[in-house]
């Protein structure tokens, strides 16, 4: 800013550049004591217990909604009379975005059902966002179909936005505001009474655990509350259709379960969820089916379960070797040893992946044929894996 | 903190030569944008000193003019002059001041290094000074080109628009290191600054603002600089009401400076 | 809340919504809007008295003689609602739109980027009609007192003319703003708000002025302004006061139209 202008009106106003010096941070709440935690109590009681598979397994969860509902007690799903009909929320044929020469989408292909949990899992830069920003009508279609909710982003905008929660990739909370009234304000722009507002703004930071914070400017809140606040935000208007955009990103592991499970919560209630992510736990825990994206591109395209059967094995024998003494432990011996005994073996600098519906018996296989590697681990295959193999392990920047 | 250190006879007492470091800070900083700063340091002036000496001298002149018959844009130059180094002083000791001790947190990353609070006070004093100088030389050379002086005495306005500056910067830079946010600064400018622009004797005689307000026109550093700067463009030297002036003046600096040691290191070291 | 009862049928109902937003704001920081009142009121003083007990009287367009302060009130009362519609469409407007990012939160709602601009123009409006009716407040009671700044019954026109001076002035500068990429580039809207303060007939006649330059002056947007309140306040309305409205809010309504394309392109990418 140049010096002092001498004209009246001038002076420099003082909400300007209100910065709010960060406060504590508040203890980070689990639920409430005794509280039953659907996701938490999915995993406890889904956790496997053969051989090799003694570790925490993520993929439990998603098996967990994968099993029919009278074997899972904690699964009622809402049947709505949305998910009724057969149409989907969003439909998506041939959709791309571009920017000038930049093709962030090329011509993608997807529906979105009522009452499911879809994902968009891809690497940075994968095109994610954009497709998000599209359905969110917040940004123009180049080319190809798209409807949310039957209607068209380009002539029915502010139709769509009415039935719709966003919460974007980054929080756009309001810093001038308290954590009520960034709820308050955003009500109203959905025209919802300033009574109306209120009810439901304080059942929402009851939701997303933030009711003590309500007074409190938003500056000093974690950064795990403020995404609890943006998504308390995004159901003011009670949407059948919430999108988000990578919503865990840079979040520390308690703040990320509480997250999923008031995810979860919403998903029970019927509430369609779109998000992208490019954690795959997150993947797997919360979606009942997602896309692969890469490159603008959508290259696979299934339940969690479907696709780590399609892409890879069920369990994966990692084996580290020491590389330092003199034993020909080269790479191709190493093969050598292996050869013939799984699908697929992948060496990495560090260590050697072998694909295989049974890892004990490979491990067993190979320390016959004289391999000693310094440490066996077999896990299951996860989503991580199938993504790897759609889209490289070099860094996609 | 022990009184004796507070009264000390110097009062920068507890800035090291290392405060240089500090200006040498700003002044790299300043390399990026100077160009800008300078144009309009210079236009400013040009367009006051046209607009209010020239345009609306015409009609004061008219009028019968000031006492002794000075001309009007002889009389305001120099007040201008002083006022807008005044300005640019308060201004920057109070948002980029606050800036470097809470939003950007420059001063914080400083006192990691050998650097004590009252470098940075002192140091960003020097840079203010520094910048007051640079506008008061290019209104000057705005009065000179305008012909608004009558006695060539009116170069040495510069070091008293400099002292006026510095008058006004260690104190606000005091009272900045007191807020929480810029709310205060609000008040600050439209109760203080911008009444003192108006009412210190810049565009008209104290004697015609009503009696009970001229006292409080003396109270305030504006008017001393105001004073002495118009004395000197006029030729009119006064020597006792000078130093009287000039006194007043580095009694509000040192008074700014004592109270800035105090507040610098109550906020910046704990 | 229905801020000026405005009906939900009418188009101005989610533009208010933006104007609510800013109440909450503000309902904290109420002395920075209360102390901006007071300036005007300064430069009141210090230019109509000070200045004025050296200048005498001046003569007005229609060749009658008032004193200084009659002349510069109404001019000041101009400049006040241009300089408060700049500040709040410039500066606050860029904090909202690059760093809060406020109106990134808002595009994902039912509001449309012409509701923001009218939203903030109408925000922009309500705040200089408090510091317009307090300043009017004062020359009239000034007036009870003897001094007659406003010397026509046309005068409580000011204060709806000081809206549209504002309206035109907010337009502009949401519309310039849209334009900025960083805080200095604002010395150039100050490069361009600077002179017109001091030269556009705000403290002097422009007849001081030689033909040539009088023309330029009365084709800028503040001279209209100045000309228009001063015609209600001194009770000397001529046919140019259609020209001062069509001209000022002209201006208000291209910069709307040029600020909503601009947030589209900006925020709609």
């Amino acid at each position: 800013m140049g010096h002092a202008q001498i004209v009246p009106g001038s002076s420099n106003d003082g909400s300007v550049a209100e910065k709010a010096a960060s406060g504590p941070d508040s203890c980070f709440g689990w639920s409430e004591a005794g509280q039953w935690n659907p996701v938490a109590a999915a995993w406890a009681r889904l956790r496997p217990s053969g051989p090799g598979c003694g570790h925490l397994n993520p993929v439990a969860a998603a098996w967990a909604r994968l099993r029919p509902p009278e074997r899972c007690p904690a699964y009622h799903p809402i049947v709505l009379e949305a998910a009724a009909t057969p149409e989907s929320l969003i439909h998506a044929r041939g959709l791309t975005k571009r920017f000038g020469a930049f093709t962030a989408v090329d011509g993608v292909d997807f529906d979105v059902a009522p009452g499911e949990a879809f994902g968009f899992l891809g690497p940075n830069g994968a095109g994610k966002t954009s497709t998000m920003r599209m359905i969110g009508t917040v940004s123009p279609v180049t080319a190809g179909t798209l409807t949310v909710f039957g209607l068209n982003p380009k002539r029915d905008g502010p139709k769509i936005r009415a039935r719709l929660g966003v919460v974007p990739q980054a929080d756009t909370l309001d810093p001038e505001l308290s954590v009520l009234e960034n709820l308050l304000v955003y009500g109203r722009y959905f025209d919802l009474s300033w009574g109306e507002a209120r009810r439901r703004a304080l059942e929402l930071l009851d939701f997303v655990q933030l009711t003590e914070r309500s007074n409190d400017k938003v500056e000093p809140l974690s950064g795990g509350m403020k995404r609890r606040l943006v998504i308390a935000r995004a159901l003011i208007n009670e949407p059948s259709l919430l999108l988000l955009d990578e919503p865990t990103t840079g979040l520390d592991p308690q703040a990320r379960h509480l997250l999923w499970d008031r995810l979860y919560r919403l998903k029970q209630r019927g509430v369609t969820l779109c998000l992208t992510t490019h954690y795959m736990d997150e993947a797997e825990q919360l979606c009942d089916r997602l896309v692969v994206m890469d490159q603008a591109r959508i290259v696979a395209e299934g339940s969690p379960r479907q696709l780590i059967e399609r892409y890879v094995s069920r369990e994966v024998l990692e084996l580290r070797f020491r590389r330092d003494d003199g034993e020909a432990d080269d790479d191709a011996h190493i093969a050598g040893r292996l050869d013939g005994l799984a699908e697929r073996v992948e060496q990495l600098p560090d260590r050697v992946l072998v694909y295989t519906p049974d890892g004990e018996a490979v491990a067993a296989t190979a320390y016959e044929r004289g391999l000693r590697p310094t440490s066996v681990l077999v896990r299951r295959s996860t989503l991580e894996d199938v993504f790897l193999r759609l889209t490289g392990r070099s860094l996609v920047e | 903190m022990a009184a004796s250190t507070v009264w000390q006879l110097r009062p920068w007492a507890g800035a090291s030569r290392r405060s240089v470091r500090i200006l040498e800070h700003d002044l790299l900083v300043f390399r990026r944008g100077w160009y800008s700063y300078m144009l309009s340091g210079l236009a400013q002036p040009f367009l006051y000193l046209v607009a209010m000496g020239i345009g609306l001298g015409l009609y004061v002149n008219r009028n019968g003019g000031l006492p002794g018959g000075v001309p009007y844009l002889n009389y305001i130059a120099p007040a201008l002059l002083v006022t807008q180094a005044m300005m640019a002083a308060a201004f920057e000791s109070a948002w980029p001041i606050m800036a470097k001790i809470m939003w950007d947190k420059t001063y914080l990353a400083a006192l990691n290094t050998p650097l004590g609070a009252m470098d940075l006070l002192v140091g960003d004093l020097m840079w203010i000074a520094f910048r007051a100088t640079l506008l008061a030389a290019l209104f000057l050379a705005a009065i000179v080109l305008l012909g608004a002086a009558s006695s060539p005495m009116v170069v040495l306005a510069v070091p008293v628009a400099v002292l006026t500056a510095i008058a006004f910067a260690a104190p606000i830079m005091a009272f900045t290191a007191t807020q929480q946010g810029d709310g205060g600064f609000n008040a600050l400018f439209r109760f203080g600054i911008t009444p003192l622009f108006l009412f210190s004797g810049t565009f008209f005689p104290i004697e015609k603002l009503p009696l009970f307000l001229q006292p409080l026109a003396w109270l305030t550093p504006l008017y001393h600089g105001v004073a002495v700067a118009r004395s000197l463009s006029l030729g009119q030297i006064e020597p006792v009401a000078g130093l009287v002036h000039i006194g007043a003046l580095v009694a509000f600096a040192v008074a700014g400076v004592v109270a800035g040691r105090i507040t610098f290191r109550r906020r910046l070291e704990v | 809340m229905t801020v000026l009862g405005v009906s939900r049928s009418f188009a101005l109902t989610r533009p208010v919504r933006l104007v609510e937003r800013n109440l909450l704001v503000y309902r904290r920081s109420f002395m920075v809007i209360f102390s901006g009142f007071f300036e005007p009121l300064f430069y009141l003083f210090s230019m109509g008295f000070g200045v004025g007990a050296l200048i005498g009287n001046v003569p007005l367009d229609d060749g009658r003689s008032v004193p200084y302060a009659v002349f510069v009130a109404p001019a000041l009362l101009a400049s006040s609602a241009m300089n408060g519609a700049i500040y709040e469409t410039s500066n606050n407007f860029f904090y909202k739109l690059k760093y809060a990012k406020l109106y990134d939160a808002i595009i994902s709602t039912p509001m449309s980027l012409a509701d923001v601009a009218m939203g903030e123009i109408l925000w922009a409006l309500l705040r200089g009609s408090l510091y317009a009716i307090g300043f009017l407040a004062v020359i009239g009671v000034a007036g009870l007192a003897g001094l007659g700044l406003i010397s026509s019954p046309l005068g409580l026109l000011a204060f709806p003319a000081a809206m549209v001076v504002g309206f035109g002035f907010a337009g502009a500068g949401m519309a310039a703003t849209t334009f900025v990429r960083r805080w200095q580039d604002f010395d150039f809207l100050q490069l361009a708000i600077m002179p017109m303060f001091l030269f556009s007939g705000t403290f002097y006649p422009i007849a001081a002025y030689p033909a040539g330059l009088q023309l330029i002056i009365q084709a800028t947007p503040l001279y209209r302004g100045v000309h228009l309140i001063r015609a209600l306040t001194t009770g000397t309305p001529d046919g140019l006061l259609v020209l001062d409205l069509v001209y000022l809010i002209a201006m208000g309504l291209i910069g709307l139209a040029i600020t909503s394309r601009r947030l589209q392109k900006l925020l709609l990418a």
